[in-house]
């Protein structure tokens, strides 16, 4: 078997994304779970983009739709033919979110940084706090990618064709025993457990600790293969937002190759809170 | 407006409530840069610190009473500057408070400094549960 990712190009180290600071086709963009961590100093050149603040629709629970996506791209000066390399703190968790997105709309060259920010910062490279600005382009977006987002009726039709089902969260959100404190709402579900079928893989298991790097090929296939996530099944992931997931998808669809895979968004602030819809604990 | 806190919290909601969304961020990392860390006394007693569970940032909390005033010290990663941010927030406005006085915050005081635009429900609710396990450790001081 060999040991390489299945599309090394979507993944670039940090002494790449170094030699390409000043690279008028490349586009960084720093997403972090932390919305302040940019404004303390970032990789020089590289546009922000935050979780809840730029990417998420303002009025419903959903992101952005086609037009403010390309909204967006024009505002960081991303045109459709840049190279958009994504990093974050937190292993990438929310650098993979709004590689997600990007691809939801059919940008092509999407890369995430090996490593991602603490890497960047574990090596002793350049961090600024200016904030830069680029020329608007006239970016359009393409039709969104179905191929790539579960939803709830998705999930449904999953559970009961009996297909693989991912839950990323950590073991005590899978077993739904929830951290408790006396008069403090949980959670954001009204319900804890799993969707009745699914493994519990945290996300995290697919990096490094020691450098937030993602973990070789071959140890990468057996964490998902020995709980059955195999490439000839489709494969959905989830957390509790869609976030953590989406590192599990980008994982899955690009370092393993894996054809099929969606991430499902709703996640579990959406099936906890669902009438009717059955759970395991 | 500011019913309830102790004025040097006060005035710094008053500050932010003032703000837009653009100055609350670089306020806010301005607080991050300027949490204090515990002095050797507040490690004497050599207990771990309060751990604040609802918070996804590993946040450990002390407290330091000297005549009846309590200040506070967090443990807060250098790599989580909100939580950074908003702990040398609640340091600085609950300085030489009573525990009478935090006891008395409203659990929802945060809403007047108009942080939801800028921050996730979750996020809220680790902030809340911040104060939440500040007013433990006054309500425990305050029952001896």
């Amino acid at each position: 078997m060999n040991d390489e990712y299945a599309h090394p190009e979507a993944l670039v180290e940090t002494q790449w994304v170094a030699e390409h600071l000043n690279d008028p086709d490349v586009r960084l963009v720093e997403s972090n779970e932390d919305p302040l961590l940019y404004d303390t100093g970032h990789i020089p050149g590289a546009v922000k983009v935050d979780w809840f603040t730029t990417l998420q629709h303002p009025l419903r629970r959903d992101f952005l739709e086609k037009d403010q996506f390309e909204d967006l791209c024009r505002r960081l000066g991303i045109r459709n033919d840049t190279t958009v390399v994504f990093y974050g703190d937190k292993n990438n968790w929310f650098a993979c979110y709004a590689f997600w997105l990007f691809a939801y709309y059919g940008h092509q060259n999407l890369k995430i940084m090996n490593g991602g920010r603490a890497k960047w910062v574990a090596e002793g490279r350049p961090l600024t706090q200016e904030v830069p600005t680029y020329p608007p382009t006239d970016y359009t977006a393409k039709e969104p990618d179905p191929s790539i987002r579960a939803f709830r009726e998705d999930v449904f039709r999953q559970m009961e064709q009996g297909l693989p089902l991912v839950d990323v969260r950590s073991p005590q959100e899978y077993s739904g025993e929830l951290i408790h404190m006396p008069n403090y709402p949980q959670e954001g579900a009204q319900r804890g457990g799993h969707i009745p079928g699914a493994v519990n893989i945290p996300w995290a298991q697919a990096v490094n600790p020691e450098t937030s790097t993602f973990k070789p090929p071959a140890e990468l296939r057996q964490l998902y293969e020995q709980y059955g996530i195999t490439p000839d099944k489709e494969v959905i992931a989830y957390c509790r937002i869609g976030e953590r997931s989406s590192l599990t998808w980008f994982v899955l669809r690009y370092l393993l190759g894996y054809p099929n895979v969606k991430n499902y968004d709703g996640s579990w602030t959406e099936w906890g809170n669902l009438v009717n819809a059955p759970i395991e604990k | 407006m500011s019913e309830g806190l102790p004025p040097a919290l006060a005035e710094i909601v008053a500050d932010f409530s003032q703000c837009e969304r653009q100055e609350k961020l670089a306020l806010l990392v301005d607080y991050s840069n300027q949490l204090l860390p515990p002095p050797p006394e507040a490690l004497a007693d050599g207990e771990a610190p309060e751990s604040v569970p609802e918070c996804m940032t590993p946040v450990g909390l002390r407290v330091l009473e000297r005549d009846g005033r309590l200040r506070f010290y967090f443990d807060v990663p250098q790599d989580a500057p909100l939580i950074r941010g908003y702990a040398a927030i609640m340091q600085q406005g609950l300085w030489d408070t009573t525990p009478e006085e935090i006891l008395r915050i409203p659990a929802d005081f945060y809403l007047q400094m108009d942080l939801q635009e800028l921050l996730t429900p979750q996020r809220l609710k680790g902030l809340t549960a911040i104060l939440a396990h500040v007013k433990r450790l006054a309500l425990r001081l305050a029952e001896g």
